[in-house]
């Protein structure tokens, strides 16, 4: 057979019932083996193009890879501590503009605020109240004291070098009560849930030394570099009771 | 055709796969006791359950989620034994667990994937495999055209498939669903008691108030009032318990009011 007609080529496309059967054949036995005549016929065959497209789409392989950017994130923070981690720089933030623009004899009000710093953000770590994934994560086999140091850990990437930058003292003065408090809202966390121990020590430093301090206008004591023994004393302290205290971690029946 | 990702056909079995089960019920309880807040809102409830559908039935109040809380190792017994998987330490039991609490909460800014992912991560599934099952999983409860939407974006039955999807990422040989099928409209319905009896070798135990879910999809039934069981048994003994007399609309129903009514005397 010479090459099939255009006629032909698109009566056999759209599969016309006209088209006798032995000449069908016969264009389809020359078409297996006649690269021109398929070329044309994919002219013809427009009404199938359609349907060929949407396969040949189907088909591919999506190449383009998830986002990337939570993966590793995720395995640190929560985003239920975001809000909590924004609110301690912009409360810093407040401090430091305190500190450095309102003529006033106060004490840093950074270096009053700087042990209480991560406290929100270690409350927003582990908890029903704040953490609305609580319940799904504490039915998982990660969940335990590995977890909610790891967050910590996190808070304290956020808070130091915040810190670092708004403290005008040196690291030493604020650094070990800092820990401390981190440390201590854990160990009385393990106890009464974390976010009450949070709001409990906030409240007592508040009302024992921030105020008092602010009112007679002097840094207090336990801010004096003299105070470090005490604070690393209550952080290896805090540090022990977390470690024994570490199955209270694994369940929800902690607030 | 082979879900995407799926790898099992080329991967070799190991030995743990391989091994016997060593104990009869996946879920051994005795005497179990649980307190909600103060009140004991699971109150000596003895149950062995093995693969299969369990449904949980019984008013609200009478300790159901209290009861799932439990299982999910969530709230600690207050008294009495509880043995999941033969006694296997917790942190092995939660590998092997899925959980669907009754408020799923999570971060409305993550997408389907990801907060599948995130679930299979804290599972402590190794890594290579997290991929395809997360596919997979997303598949199963027919999300896969909203895998990559915002949870926030979605409505809430598909928010509550989403939930099942991180049930059942890791093939658990337990899951516990805690009123799955609230939010889902009667096709969805359909669906998700199709995928419960997909599950031939995990024991499922789902609670729910609606008798017909339990009819459909149960193969026996835990009924609990006031924090006991009152009935256990297969679906059909449940609507047998039932006459005429009693209150509702099908025999499953009658025979619900009626194991409620003689508990209460």
């Amino acid at each position: 057979m010479n090459h099939a007609s255009t006629r032909q080529l698109r009566d056999y496309a759209a599969g016309d019932p006209d088209l006798p059967a032995d000449e069908a054949w016969a264009i389809e036995v020359h078409l297996e083996s006649c690269g021109a005549c398929r070329a044309s016929l994919a002219g013809e065959a427009t009404a199938v193009a359609p349907l060929v497209e949407q396969v040949w789409t189907g088909l591919t392989p999506d190449t383009t890879p998830a986002p990337l950017r939570r993966r590793w994130l995720v395995t640190w923070a929560t985003p239920a501590m975001a809000p909590w981690l924004v609110m301690t720089v912009l409360v810093t933030a407040l401090a430091m503009y305190v500190d450095h623009f309102v003529p006033l004899e106060w004490p840093s009000l950074v270096l009053l605020l700087a042990p209480i710093t991560p406290v929100a953000g270690v409350a927003a770590a582990w908890g029903r109240g704040l953490d609305p994934a609580h319940e799904l994560v504490a039915a998982t086999p990660r969940a335990g004291l590995t977890l909610v140091l790891r967050r910590t850990l996190a808070v304290l990437v956020v808070v130091i070098p915040l810190l670092m930058v708004a403290a005008s003292t040196s690291p030493v003065r604020w650094l070990l009560p800092c820990l401390a408090f981190t440390v201590g809202t854990l160990a009385l966390g393990g106890f009464f849930g974390v976010r009450r121990a949070a709001i409990a020590l906030v409240t007592a430093w508040a009302a024992l030394v921030v105020g008092p301090s602010l009112v007679t206008a002097t840094t207090p004591v336990v801010l004096e570099p003299a105070a470090l023994w005490g604070w690393a004393a209550g952080l290896v302290a805090a540090a022990v009771v977390v470690r024994l205290r570490s199955g209270a971690y694994t369940t929800a029946d902690i607030r | 055709m082979k879900p995407k990702g799926d790898n099992r056909m080329v991967r070799a079995i190991t030995e743990e796969e391989t091994a016997p089960t060593m104990y009869a019920h996946e879920i051994a309880a005795t005497g179990l006791r649980v307190r909600a807040g103060r009140r004991m809102a699971v109150d000596g409830v003895d149950l062995a359950l093995t693969a299969g559908v369990h449904g949980l039935l019984g008013p609200n109040g009478a300790g159901k989620t209290t009861l799932i809380r439990a299982l999910a190792t969530v709230l600690r017994p207050a008294g009495g034994t509880l043995e999941l998987l033969g006694g296997a330490d917790q942190r092995d039991v939660r590998r092997r667990l899925g959980y669907l609490p009754q408020e799923f909460g999570f971060y409305r800014r993550f997408t389907v994937r990801e907060f599948v992912e995130y679930m299979a991560w804290l599972k402590e599934m190794p890594k290579a495999e997290v991929p395809g099952a997360v596919q997979r999983a997303i598949e199963r409860v027919g999300l896969t055209d909203r895998a990559d939407s915002r949870l926030k974006t979605l409505s809430g039955g598909m928010v509550r498939r989403a939930g099942i999807a991180q049930a059942i990422v890791n093939d658990p040989a337990i899951l516990l669903l805690d009123e799955p099928t609230a939010g889902l409209d009667p096709a969805q319905r359909m669906d998700f008691r199709k995928l419960l009896r997909e599950l031939t070798d995990t024991c499922v135990v789902v609670s729910t108030h609606l008798v017909e879910d339990v009819a459909a999809a149960c193969t026996d039934v835990v009924l609990l009032d006031e924090g006991r069981v009152v009935f256990q048994g297969a679906a059909a003994e449940l609507a047998a318990a039932g006459t005429d007399a009693d209150a509702g609309d099908s025999p499953m129903e009658r025979g619900y009011s009626a194991l409620l009514a003689r508990g209460a005397r």
